[in-house]
């Protein structure tokens, strides 16, 4: 067992843990932050997305003792206009991927407020989604201003 | 009045006949066409939930004490537990208990492929129980692999009787054709690969058993699980309220429910048993290769006069043989058909459904090579289509069949051909190319729900089915929405646990809405009735909105009840639709990019036009993983699964999203319900592949005959066009255009 500190969602949390546990694992099992899935585990899917200042991290590859950053979480973007778009542009099947979805969304339209469906692929091929709601995820980030 | 009636049940394009209890009212069919609700795009009622990470699906579920369970899998493709010692897991940190061969259903002693569960342990974190499971000691007896189909039905390795039909004389007809095409057609073993992987939380509680499970059917678990532990099925509970995917692979318990039922029991301790990503890749299931030795002999006018068909599926070491050969007896008005259909079993990991299982397949083979008869006949394939249209399912007549309209919406994306052809270069050859769908989905019964309305004139929907992620929360509330006339704000809809609530239907087989829309239609009408009794002894005049009626109830509740009436006698309910696709083929590389997709379906009345095209667009997208880039492949030596990880097994990305135009025939099926709707969720991903293989054939002449159209089957298929090219320069006859 190791300390560790981090900021989630601006608030700070002390805790321990073994060296070697993922920042996932600890957001969902430490911090009861489930709105971050697991899916792969492996950092293939982007399930896990959450951003570390800003910028999206697989957080089920991320050791949590190495984060030196402040984490946001789906849980930290709920009132988001993005989540409204992807409801009302019916971006959601299942919904197992779409917290991690809507959090590569958020990194992508704070740094570029109007992607282009060309920057949208780019930035959004990292997550997958088995039930295909990908024409519905590149609507929701188009209008996600409406 | 309750009847008992006998009736005929479809899932999945398997049928048997079942005695069900129906109690309803028949209510005539709403009018065609969008109404208040019903046939308008409705966003998620529970779309929040799921965005904002707040839905909790098992996988987020937590019990106090909860212990974590991990499986020992067989790395063999096929041997023999010699020896097996549990006590080194059992001795390590955190176990609380562990199993060998035996001790749980799916638990085996002689597991037939390789990552067949073997043993289990319980641990305090998952971290200890996979430990503990490598530390087990096993010796094993190395038994014979059978991995090839032909092999295996050659040795008459089935899993079942083989299949025959036949109707005709095909021998005298293929004799009497004027052109005679004759191919084999394979296809890959894909994977469902669901985001939420297979899993079970279980509790028992007295003698009752907790289920929590990702699942496509909460009382078929109840059921399987009851039966299997030999407990009244009243003593299991199943709990889904959200699950992460399923596509056909969740539709029964598995060893791991069994693992953590057992495990559970000997601990005293809820516990989990999550199946890992690899896991899930050797173990939860797969779409079975086939191998479909195909004939068509056609008149030269066009009418196709001889069908037939060898279809071998690698059924593997448990599943079914699906109904490869479905496609070949029904989609055209053939008179001669002749079919045989094996069921291969292999030492391979187990075929599951999987999104219109068998039915994918066949479509591949039959509808590419009805383009290639087109191309010999020298008839457009559209037309070649029309003129073989069948006007009866074998004799039975259809409920509703509307493929002839789906040809004609499909016309002017048909004719964009030209264009897109004519954008070739060099490099880039484009093409159209066209595919035909026929598939079940007309639900059944049994299935009820009941509706509870408040004096606040807010209702809410209560039956035990679940919501796989289609949309079927939204659905239901419209319809009760529509029959009780109050706006879909206003309507709840609750589902999920066994013990609270009525019997549905299973979530598969494009079954869902079909089979429940009925019945919660049916509780809505029971409910608006008493509510027009009320009105009546209260005076108020008929059109008193809802609201105003119920007001006086305070704490009373009008409670409805519905039930899901048979489906039509002697009438066959299928769903419909066509495929226009538009590819690009780099003949340099045998790249292939789908570029445009138009899909026309005819599924009866459509519900929520907005989820209905969700579950176009996700059938295509996960139909372009199958057709270009998913292949579950396995060591043809040790019969090892060496695709285990989402970067070898290649599924859709964002990027690889043509442009995706999606309409309906959107008219209800008379026959069929109070509600005239069939389902949606397989249809598209039938005809998907066979139209990129055609468009593939319109762009560059090539015939591929392989999934997943890899590079090398598209360079391969090239080469071949080419060659045949130059022999009929040879012969001097005019180059094939």
């Amino acid at each position: 067992m190791s300390e560790l500190r981090l900021t989630v969602n601006g608030g700070e949390h002390v805790l321990e843990a073994p060296v070697g546990t993922s920042l996932a694992h600890v957001l969902r099992e430490e911090l009861g932050l489930t709105g971050t899935k697991i899916a792969c585990n492996e950092g293939h899917c982007g399930a896990c997305t959450v951003q570390i200042d800003g910028v999206p991290r697989l957080s089920c590859i991320t050791l949590a003792h190495t984060v030196e950053g402040e984490v946001t979480t789906i849980e930290g973007l709920r009132e988001h206009p993005l989540v409204e778009a992807f409801v009302r542009s019916d971006a959601v099947q299942c919904g197992f991927c779409t917290p991690g979805q809507v959090v590569s969304a958020a990194a992508l339209v704070a740094a570029n407020p109007d992607p282009t469906r060309e920057e949208i692929r780019h930035a959004m091929a990292g997550n997958i989604c088995r039930c295909g709601t990908y024409p519905k995820i590149e609507e929701a980030i188009l209008s996600w201003q409406d | 009045m309750a009847r008992l009636i006998r009736t005929e049940k479809e899932v999945e394009g398997r049928f048997e006949e079942v005695w069900i209890v129906v109690e309803e009212d028949p209510l005539e069919q709403w009018p065609a066409g969008p109404l208040a609700v019903v046939g308008r795009p409705a966003p998620r009622k529970d779309g929040h939930e799921r965005v904002r990470g707040e839905a909790r699906y098992t996988a987020d579920l937590k019990l106090p004490g909860m212990l974590h369970a991990a499986v020992l899998r067989s790395p063999h493709a096929h041997a023999k537990v010699r020896r097996i010692d549990l006590a080194p897991a059992l001795a390590l940190p955190g176990v609380r208990g562990a199993i060998g061969p035996g001790e749980a259903p799916g638990l085996a002693e002689e597991p037939g492929f390789s990552g067949a569960a073997v043993a289990a342990v319980a641990a305090d974190t998952f971290g200890q129980a996979r430990a503990a499971v490598e530390a087990i000691e096993i010796e094993w007896e190395e038994l014979e692999v059978v991995i090839d189909p032909d092999d295996a039905v050659r040795r008459e390795l089935l899993m079942a009787e083989p299949r025959h039909y036949a109707r005709g004389d095909v021998e005298k007809a293929l004799a009497e054709a004027d052109v005679v095409v004759e191919a084999t057609y394979r296809t890959q073993t894909v994977l469902h690969n669901s985001l939420e992987t297979h899993q079970a939380l279980c509790e028992w509680q007295g003698d009752a058993l907790h289920v929590y499970i990702s699942t496509q059917y909460i009382w078929g678990i109840r059921q399987a699980v009851a039966e299997t532990l030999g407990l009244p099925e009243d003593k299991v509970r199943v709990v889904c309220e959200y699950m992460g995917g399923g596509f056909g692979s969740k539709n029964g318990p598995d060893e791991y429910t069994f693992v953590a039922a057992e495990l559970a029991k000997r601990t005293g301790r809820p516990v989990r048993c999550a199946l890992t990503r690899r896991e899930e890749h050797t173990s939860a299931g797969n779409r079975n290769a086939t191998i479909q030795r195909l004939r068509a002999g056609a008149r030269s006018d066009g009418t196709i006069i001889a069908l037939e068909g060898e279809f071998t599926n690698s059924v593997g070491w448990s599943g079914w043989n699906a109904s490869t050969e479905g496609p070949m007896r029904m989609l055209y008005d053939c008179e001669n058909v002749r079919t045989v259909t094996y069921g291969a079993q292999l030492n391979t990991p187990p075929m599951k459904a999987f999104r219109a299982p068998g039915f994918v397949e066949g479509t591949f083979g039959l509808e590419c090579m009805v383009d290639e008869l087109a191309a010999k006949l020298d008839v457009d394939p559209l037309e070649l289509r029309r003129r073989n249209y069948a006007s009866s399912n074998d004799g039975t007549p259809f409920s509703s069949k509307n493929l002839e309209d789906c040809y004609r919406q499909a016309e002017p994306h048909w004719e964009r051909r030209h264009e897109v052809r004519a954008r070739s270069d060099v490099v880039w050859k484009r093409g159209v190319g066209m595919a035909s769908q026929i598939w079940y989905g007309g639900g059944g019964p049994p299935s009820y729900a009941w509706v509870r309305l408040g004096s606040d004139g807010r209702a809410t929907v209560i039956t035990a089915m679940q919501d796989i992620g289609t949309g079927t929360r939204t659905a239901m509330a419209q319809i009760a929405a529509e029959e009780l006339g109050v706006p879909l704000e206003q309507v709840d809809v609750v589902l999920g646990d066994s013990a609270r609530g009525a019997y549905a239907s299973i979530s598969a087989g494009s079954s869902t809405l079909p089979s429940m829309g009925p019945a919660v239609r049916a509780a809505a009408a029971d409910a608006r009735e008493q509510v027009e009794d009320i009105a009546e002894q209260r005076g108020l005049p008929k059109d008193t909105p809802l609201q105003e009626i119920v007001a006086v109830l305070e704490e009373s509740q009008i409670l409805g009840k519905g039930a899901r009436g048979p489906n039509p006698a002697g009438m066959s309910v299928l769903t419909f639709g066509v495929h226009v696709v538009e590819v690009a083929v780099d003949v340099e590389t045998g790249e292939v990019q789908v570029e445009r997709v138009a899909a026309i379906h005819d599924v009866g009345r459509i519900v929520n036009p907005l989820g209905a095209s969700s579950q176009v667009e996700g059938g295509i997208i996960q139909g372009i993983g199958h057709t270009l880039s998913e292949a579950r492949l396995l060591d043809p030596e040790t019969g090892r699964v060496l695709t285990t990880s989402l970067d070898a097994y290649r599924m859709p990305t964002i990027a690889d999203v043509p442009e995706i135009v999606c309409e309906f025939v959107d008219r209800p099926d008379e026959h069929l319900t109070n509600l005239g709707s069939k389902g949606l969720g397989e249809p598209p991903i039938v005809p998907i592949a066979a139209a990129i293989a055609n468009a593939i054939r319109d762009a560059t002449g090539a015939d591929v005959h392989e999934l997943p159209i890899t590079r090398e089957e598209m360079l391969r298929a090239l080469r071949e066009a080419q060659q045949r090219e130059r022999e009929t320069e040879k012969r001097g006859a005019p180059a094939a255009v």
